[in-house]
C-alpha cells in the first residue's frame, strides 16, 4: 500500500548563507495492507521528516513515494488533495482547527470530505469521542479551549473517523493516560484488522510492541555528515 | 475534468512599473487558492486582472462557462463579462464600502444582485435576502437598515451575502478579514469554510494572514515584486518553503 524507494531530502536555508542540510538519503521501505510499521531512531534522525514527505507537506528531494497508485513525490497538488481526502490519513502532533467549529463537526469532517453522509459522520464522531472519554458536554464546543490531552484525543478521533486505507501516526499515544492510551491502541488494532497500512512514530516502547509488526530504524537513512 | 479557471501568462504594467508578471495557474472546481506576498507585490493587481476589472497587457484568463465551456474572459464582449460578474463570479472587496451600495438597505443590497439576474417577485426576493442575511448571522430585524449602521464585521458579512446569493461558482476575495478583530475574523472564517464546502465553490483569496491561509486554502501562491516565486499545497509551502522569500515570510511570524 505504501512503498518508498531511494528517497532523499535536503533543506536549503536561503537566509542563513544558503546552508544545505542533508537529512535523508536512500530511504526505502514498504508497508502492506493490515501491517503497522514503527519508525524508530534518535531524536533528529528524520522520523517526522520521512512521515511528512509521505503526506506531502515536505517535498522529497528525489526518489519514489507510492501511496496506492499515486507517487506523492511527483503528484500535482490536486492529486495529493484527493489522496488525503480518500486514501491517506495523518494524525499530527497538534490539532489545527478553524475557531468556533464544534468538536463534533471537527471529528466528523473527514467522513464528509470522503463523501460520507452528515448522519454517518456524526454517528462516527459520537462513537469515537465517547470511546476516547471526551465528556459529552464538550462536544458542542470548539476544541480550541480544551486541555492539551483533550485536544490530542480530538485529533486522534478525527484521524480515525474515516476508514483510510493508509494511516500515518506521529506519536499518537504521547502524554495520554493509561486508559486513553489503551483506547488508541485498540483503534490502531481495529484499523489494521480492516486492512489499513499504518506507519507510526511511538516513543513508548510498550505501545510499539503492542501494535507494530516491524520497526524501521530511520538512522539507517541519515546521510554521513560532511565534516 | 476541466479547470474552472486557467490563467496563462497574465502580465500587467502601470506605465514602466510592473504590477504582475507572467502569472500561470489552473484552479480546479472546489479548490481554494491563497495568494500571499508583501505589500505592493501585485496581489490586488492580479485579482483585478482575473476578475475582468483590469485589462492585462498580455495573457489569457480562461473560465469554464456553464453554457459554452472554456472561454477567454479577456476577449469576451463587455456585456458578456458583466453577466459573468453578476452570476458565476463574486468579488469580496477588502473594504466593504467598495463592494456594497451604502445608500441601499441591507436587504436591498442582497436583493439587487438577484434582480440583476432576472428575479422579479418582490416577496421571493425579500425572503431570499432574509435567508442569506441569516446565513451570515445578520438578524431579520436589521434587514431594512443601511450598511452605514453596521459594524465593520457586519458590513463584511453583508458583502459576502450579497455576493453569494446568486450561487456563484468562483469567488475572488481581497483581504476578506483585513481590518477586523480576531474574534470577528474567526466567525468569518468559519462562515467561509462552511460556504465553500456546502456550495462547492472555488475561491481565490488574497491575504497577508498565514493562519487564515492555512485554514482556508488548499493551495498557496507566494508573490514578490510582481512575480510568483513559489506555489504548492498550502501546508507544503508553509512547512517546507523552497524560496528564500517564503522562508523569510514563514519564519517572521509566530507559529501557524
Ligand atoms: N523544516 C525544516 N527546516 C530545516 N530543517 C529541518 C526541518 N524539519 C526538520 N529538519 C531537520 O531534519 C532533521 C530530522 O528532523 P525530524 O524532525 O525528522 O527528526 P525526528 O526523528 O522526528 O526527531 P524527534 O524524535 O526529536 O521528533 C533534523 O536535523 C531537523 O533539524
Ligand atoms: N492604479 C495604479 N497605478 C499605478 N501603479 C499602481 C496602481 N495600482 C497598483 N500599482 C502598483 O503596482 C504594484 C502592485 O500593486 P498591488 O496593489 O497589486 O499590490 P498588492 O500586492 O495588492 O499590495 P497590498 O498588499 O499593499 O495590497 C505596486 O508597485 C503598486 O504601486
Ligand atoms: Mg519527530
Ligand atoms: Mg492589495
Amino acid at each position: 500500500m505504501i512503498r518508498i524507494s531511494d528517497v532523499s531530502k535536503s533543506f536549503v536555508l536561503h537566509n542563513q548563507g544558503s546552508a544545505v542540510i542533508p537529512v535523508m538519503e536512500g530511504a526505502s521501505l514498504s508497508v502492506a495492507p493490515g501491517e503497522c510499521v514503527a519508525l524508530v531512531g534518535n531524536s533528529g534522525a528524520g522520523k517526522s521528516t520521512l512521515m511528512r514527505m509521505i503526506y506531502g507537506n515536505y517535498l522529497a528531494g528525489a526518489g519514489l513515494i507510492m501511496v496506492g497508485d499515486v507517487d506523492v513525490a511527483r503528484a500535482e497538488p490536486r492529486e495529493i488533495l484527493t489522496l488525503r481526502r480518500e486514501v491517506l490519513g495523518y494524525v499530527s502532533q497538534f490539532l489545527r482547527v478553524v475557531p468556533r467549529v464544534p468538536t463534533l463537526e471537527v471529528v466528523a469532517e473527514p467522513v464528509l470530505a470522503a463523501g460520507g453522509s452528515a448522519e454517518a459522520g456524526e454517528a462516527r464522531a459520537r462513537e469515537l469521542l465517547a470511546r476516547l472519554n471526551i465528556p459529552e458536554r464538550l462536544w458542542s464546543l470548539s476544541p480550541t479551549t480544551f486541555s492539551g490531552g483533550e485536544q490530542q484525543r480530538v485529533n486522534i478521533a478525527r484521524g480515525f473517523a474515516h476508514g483510510f486505507p493508509a494511516l500515518l501516526l506521529d506519536e499518537p499515544t504521547a502524554s495520554l493516560d493509561a486508559t486513553n492510551r489503551a483506547v488508541v491502541l485498540e483503534l490502531i488494532a481495529e484499523a489494521k484488522a480492516r486492512g489499513a497500512a499504518i506507519i507510526g512514530i511511538f516513543h513508548d516502547a510498550e505501545a510499539r510492541e503492542a501494535v507494530c509488526d516491524r520497526e524501521i530504524d530511520v538512522s539507517g537513512f541519515t546521510p554521513a555528515r560532511a565534516a | 475534468m476541466t479547470p474552472l479557471l486557467s490563467v496563462q501568462g497574465v502580465t500587467k504594467h502601470y506605465g514602466a512599473r510592473l504590477g504582475c508578471g507572467n502569472v500561470n495557474f489552473d484552479l480546479w472546481p472546489g479548490e481554494v487558492m491563497g495568494i500571499v506576498g508583501e505589500s505592493g507585490s501585485g496581489k490586488s493587481t492580479l485579482l483585478s486582472c482575473l476578475s475582468g476589472q483590469l485589462a492585462p497587457d498580455a495573457g489569457k484568463v480562461v473560465f469554464d462557462t456553464r453554457a459554452e465551456g472554456p472561454r477567454d474572459v479577456l476577449t469576451m464582449s463587455e456585456p458578456e463579462r458583466r453577466m459573468l460578474a453578476r452570476t458565476d463570479w463574486a468579488f469580496v472587496h477588502q473594504n466593504a464600502r467598495d463592494g456594497l451600495r451604502m445608500g441601499v438597505s441591507a436587504g436591498g443590497n442582497v436583493g439587487e444582485r438577484l434582480m440583476a439576474v432576472g428575479a422579479r417577485n418582490y416577496a421571493d426576493i425579500r425572503a431570499q435576502a432574509i435567508d442569506w442575511l441569516g446565513r451570515v448571522e445578520i438578524t431579520e430585524d436589521r434587514v431594512d437598515d443601511r450598511p452605514r449602521a453596521f459594524s465593520g464585521g457586519m458590513q463584511q458579512r453583508l458583502q459576502i451575502a450579497r455576493n453569494l446569493v446568486t450561487g456563484p461558482r468562483l469567488v475572488f476575495m481581497d483581504e476578506p478579514t483585513g481590518g477586523l478583530d480576531v474574534s470577528v475574523q474567526a466567525r468569518l472564517l468559519d462562515l467561509l469554510r462552511g460556504l465553500v464546502r456546502e456550495m462547492g465553490l472555488s475561491a481565490v483569496i488574497v491575504t497577508h494572514d498565514l493562519a487564515v491561509v492555512r485554514l482556508l486554502a488548499d493551495r498557496l501562491m507566494v508573490m514578490k515584486g510582481g512575480h510568483v516565486v513559489e506555489t504548492g499545497l498550502t501546508d507544503q509551502v508553509l512547512d517546507d518553503p523552497q524560496h528564500g522569500y517564503t522562508q523569510l515570510l514563514v519564519s517572521s511570524v509566530l507559529q501557524v
